[in-house]
């Protein structure tokens, strides 16, 4: 609304913006180094069992906006092929 | 058996000490005894904010030395008989002092008064840690700046993680003015970003100057807006049902004209 009155956003809005791209990348409890190394070590035991697209594999952290003590652990691991044991 | 809260922010300058003093003050004056414990050692400035530097002689450092007894480092207002300052020390440096010290002076407190204010520093290293150890439940100041809002979300990830029981927020140095111009963000903007109960606004007023220079809090005479705001705050704490006055009429103006437009 302000925007199209007086063709610039409003300073307030600005900063609640600005606010919360900071915060969600300030809430992120674990940091992408340990990411990584979580990630290397996961491929090693998943590897031990199943063929994986060790490439392709993809691991976040997201904390829920609402409550902060929450979040999920996504990791996504492309198949290639089952190995018999 | 008193309760304990620290206040804290993270960043400094938003007010912290301002609020300790002012709020120990209120809550004096609804007939409780209180102590107001600073606990930025270093950089004491509780005391001045007070009006009681001069009569300090011992320091919380001399009592969890064993320097002195507690009662001997209690220094107690001028104006109100159940009000204590209990100083930092000036000379020692924060890393001096070890939780375990702390938690067990804050412990002493809490069995003495009704209630206990520690007035944390501002950071979120040991001084800090050391603050918190002892609390039930914190009080955190912004101002309704970025950088402030911002640090105060850190610190309550940290409160959080210490299992620090209620976190509530106040709003520090609102200017109505910019609010209504659309240039400062407004405290239901903060109260949603940072996820917390808000138990008090306080507005921007030149008196806290004025007061800071007499070494009286607003809220001694309270009839500065920020002195009215300081003690419905008290009144909050202590359990009475205070509406938030004339600020939020103003944003329901605000709404209404914002909702008249965008029809």
């Amino acid at each position: 609304m302000f925007e199209k009155l007086f063709g610039r956003k409003k300073s307030s809005a600005v900063a609640k913006d600005r606010l919360k791209l900071v915060l969600i990348h300030d809430r992120r409890l674990i940091s992408n180094t340990v990411l990584n190394e979580m990630k290397d070590e996961l491929i090693k035991v998943i590897s031990k069992y199943i063929k994986i697209e060790q490439e392709e594999i993809n691991i976040q952290f997201d904390v829920e906006t609402e409550n902060r003590n929450r979040g999920a652990l996504i990791v996504n691991v492309p198949v290639k092929d089952i190995l018999k044991k | 058996m008193g309760k304990v809260y620290v206040v804290t922010s993270g960043k400094g300058g938003v007010g912290k000490t301002t609020t300790t003093a002012n709020l120990g003050v209120g809550l004096a004056k609804n007939g409780n005894s209180v102590v107001l414990m600073d606990a930025d050692i270093g950089l004491r400035n509780l005391d001045v904010i007070l009006g009681l530097e001069n009569r300090i002689v011992y320091n919380s450092m001399d009592v969890m030395e064993g320097t002195c007894r507690l009662k001997q480092a209690l220094i107690k207002d001028k104006r109100y008989d159940k009000l204590f300052l209990l100083p930092a020390s000036q000379t020692n440096d924060k890393m001096d002092v070890s939780t375990e010290m702390m938690k067990k002076l804050v412990a002493e407190l809490k069995e003495k008064f009704d209630y206990v204010l520690i007035d944390c520093p501002a950071g979120i290293e040991q001084g800090f840690k050391n603050a918190i150890v002892g609390a039930d439940e914190a009080l955190i100041i912004t101002t309704p700046e970025i950088s402030s809002i911002r640090d105060a979300d850190r610190v309550i990830g940290l409160l959080a993680a210490s299992e620090m029981g209620e976190i509530k927020l106040i709003v520090n140095r609102v200017k109505m003015k910019l609010i209504n111009e659309g240039n400062m963000l407004h405290m239901d903007d903060i109260v949603d970003i940072l996820g917390l109960d808000i138990v008090g606004v306080v507005p921007d007023d030149e008196e806290i100057v004025i007061s800071t220079n007499r070494g009286e809090p607003v809220t001694v005479k309270a009839v500065s807006p920020s002195g009215k705001a300081y003690m419905n705050i008290a009144g909050r704490i202590v359990g009475e049902d205070i509406p938030f006055l004339n600020i939020d009429e103003k944003r329901s103006f605000a709404s209404k004209f914002k909702n008249f437009f965008s029809r």
